[in-house]
């Protein structure tokens, strides 16, 4: 059987530097005969040399941290941003879900949405038709066909969105972090549909950091790092392996949004003790010209497997940042984390300027077991779930 | 089996299968423009009608009953009108399709289609408020009752509108690509049109060129040829077909100028908007 998809030696490269803005001015331009030539550009390879193969009815998971390279893998399978050198050969339609929703205009009411996304995503007219009572029905929302979308909850929205997509029907299927937002109930139901795909015999590669959905979807398993294909194969041996192995979570600046980039996100102590306090400090760098208006801030806790345990809301204190130039920083301290032992990772969430997004895995956070005197011994962390209660029980 | 291979620069072609392909998307594209534009305006798409109409009022005061300019001997809101209609799809075109990659630049980073469709439903947008225009023109014809040869009206009017489509695609293409790139374009294009309207001859008859450079350049110039062939409809003048001939092969020219540079720079398109 002849692969699906045949990846081989994919390259990314992007130039970086100051002379390599993400665009260029005419007066650039212009001015390029007389200014000295800069010699040897910097490159940066988001992708280096990357192959993998693909066969019919598999589903696969790519996993990997911030910046290994997973969304440029996609986006140059979906045909979205060429490589820089290697070539792909697709055998089959593809369809890809890197955001869901797009195309959606907030001036058109459902209804009319549910066509324009729907044949953005390569629908043609009369599959669209004949699902459209299935689509309506999977989103829920048939009281507000004919409402414009602005007047939508974000929620509802979403379930809009993800309708149109379940009625795809390619033989390659790319789906992209997705489902890392709307709620519990309807990520079930997304996993549901997800699953029945593959199980219908069509490929999807699928992104994420949500380990469980990884494992629940996807017999199969490529790990990215640095843009370096580190390992592939079983989802369930590479997953346990993979968060056995040391992560380090190390970088000097991540950028937000334009102009602006997280330069720090530390805890005090490392190592805490379950129910004792946790200090933070996040840093946040701007360019010269404008303080960012920061609308939304949240901590995300994550357990490895990248279930998210809890939230913690700053968006109360986000008056509370102290100024130095060019730098916005808050610290402060987050009272009685009483969480089983073990390690979990943070993230962030987040709305500067406009631009809304959750980052994942900028930092960690150990938790020790507290001692207590009880001469029980504790069952395992793994069987204890995320939340201490130990010393909550009270009988009376 | 559908077999495709992704990598870094492809032999260059046109991809007419693939526009075939999508050919769908043209209509939702041009369709959702339209929609959106007059949505929450209290008068909706009657707005398509009355912009021609306020135009030529406003023009007529100017022009004719202030200046007084000559109208080759018909109503001047005839005249007007005429020009009007040719050089509303060529504005708004110009202006849609060069800003288009930009403004759906959103779409274009998330989901791969021809990238062509895009600048080319704008077009069509402006060429859908151009029938809706038609319907104002006919009132004024019948109010002057304006002599029409039916027979150059359908084989003129066709060939001019075909004229002012290729320049404007091939222009808008031309533009929203290197817009992408430098978005300086955003902020010159509204001058370049503002100089555009007053240098062809929408508002005032061609024979006001009395400089010799000058009218050579209106004859190679598809844009004033078109408004000069709309026109003969009415004022009974001879056609200059030489000029035709030439406008077609300019307008050619600027299609497949802006189509080349536009494949040749969409692959890029999505790491640079």
């Amino acid at each position: 059987m002849k692969p699906i998809l045949e990846v081989q030696h994919i390259t990314k490269k992007f130039k970086i530097g100051s002379k390599q803005e993400s665009y260029l001015s005419l007066r650039d331009i212009i001015a390029k005969p007389f200014k000295k030539k800069e010699k040897n550009v910097d490159t940066f390879s988001a992708l280096d040399n990357v192959s993998f193969d693909v066969y019919p009815g598999e589903s696969i998971g790519i996993i990997g941290k911030n910046g290994a390279g997973k969304s440029t893998m996609l986006k140059i399978l979906s045909k979205i941003t060429p490589p820089s050198s290697g070539k792909i050969i697709s055998r089959g339609r593809v369809a890809s879900l890197l955001e869901v929703g797009t195309g959606f205009h907030p001036e058109l009411s459902g209804r009319e949405n549910i066509y324009m996304n729907g044949s953005i995503l390569g629908m043609r007219k009369f599959e669209i038709d004949k699902h459209f009572d299935e689509i309506v029905d999977f989103s829920g929302v048939e009281k507000f066909l004919d409402t414009p979308l602005k007047r939508y909850s974000s929620g509802m929205q979403l379930r809009l969105a993800f309708a149109v997509a379940a009625y795809l029907e390619p033989e390659i299927l790319i789906i992209d972090e997705v489902l890392a937002v709307g709620d519990a109930e309807f990520q079930k139901k997304c996993i549901g549909k997800m699953d029945a795909v593959s199980k219908s015999g069509r490929t999807v590669l699928f992104v994420s950091h949500d380990m469980n959905a990884i494992e629940q979807l996807c017999r199969k398993v490529i790990i990215l790092e640095k843009g370096v294909l580190y390992k592939k194969g079983e989802t369930h041996e590479l997953i346990s392996n993979y968060l056995n192995e040391n992560k380090i979570f190390s970088f000097d600046t991540l950028k937000l949004a334009e102009k602006v980039s997280l330069t720090n996100i530390s805890f005090h102590p490392e190592e805490i003790t379950s129910g004792t306090n946790l200090n933070f400090k996040i840093s946040i760098e701007y360019e010269q010209t404008a303080i960012p208006a920061i609308r939304d801030l949240c901590l995300l806790i994550y357990s490895l497997k990248g279930v998210r345990v809890a939230v913690a809301d700053l968006r109360e204190f986000i008056k509370n940042f102290k100024k130095e130039e060019n730098t916005l920083s808050l610290e402060g301290t987050i009272e009685n984390m009483n969480l089983v032992e073990g390690e979990y990772s943070i993230g962030l969430h987040y709305n500067i300027n406009e631009t809304r997004k959750d980052i994942y895995d900028v930092n960690q956070i150990r938790v020790k077991p507290c001692l207590t005197s009880s001469s029980i011994n504790p069952y395992s962390p793994n069987y204890r779930g995320f939340l201490e209660l130990g010393k909550k029980i009270k009988i009376t | 089996m559908l077999e495709y291979v992704i990598q870094s620069q492809n032999k260059f072609s046109l991809g007419v299968k693939e526009l075939w392909q999508y050919r769908e998307l043209f209509y939702f594209f041009t369709w959702r423009d339209v929609k959106v534009k007059y949505k929450q305006a209290a008068l909706g798409i009657l707005w398509a009608i009355l912009q021609p109409l306020v135009m030529t009022i406003m023009f007529t005061l100017i022009f004719s009953k202030a200046l007084n300019v000559s109208s080759d001997g018909i109503p001047y809101p005839v005249f007007a009108l005429s020009g009007l209609l040719i050089w509303n799809i060529f504005s708004n075109g110009l202006l849609n399709s060069a800003n288009s990659m930009v403004l759906n630049a959103n779409i274009i980073k998330k989901i791969y289609f021809p990238r062509l469709i895009i600048p080319m439903s704008t077009v069509l947008t402006a060429l859908v408020d151009f029938f809706f225009a038609l319907i104002i023109y006919s009132v004024v014809l019948i109010y002057y009752r304006q002599d029409v040869s039916i027979l150059k009206l359908l084989l003129y009017l066709p060939l001019s509108i075909l004229i002012t489509i290729i320049t404007t695609f091939g222009l808008g293409t031309f533009l929203g690509a290197l817009n992408v790139k430098f978005r300086d374009f955003q902020y010159l294009l509204p001058f370049m049109i503002q100089f555009l309207l007053f240098a062809n001859p929408v508002l005032y008859s061609a024979k006001a060129f009395t400089n010799p450079y000058i009218s050579f350049i209106m004859k190679a110039n598809p844009i004033a040829s078109a408004i000069q062939l709309c026109r003969s409809i009415f004022t009974g003048q001879e056609v200059d077909w030489a000029s035709v001939g030439i406008s077609c092969i300019v307008a050619i020219f600027l299609l497949i100028m802006g189509i080349y540079t536009f494949r040749k720079t969409e692959a890029y398109f999505a790491d640079l908007a």
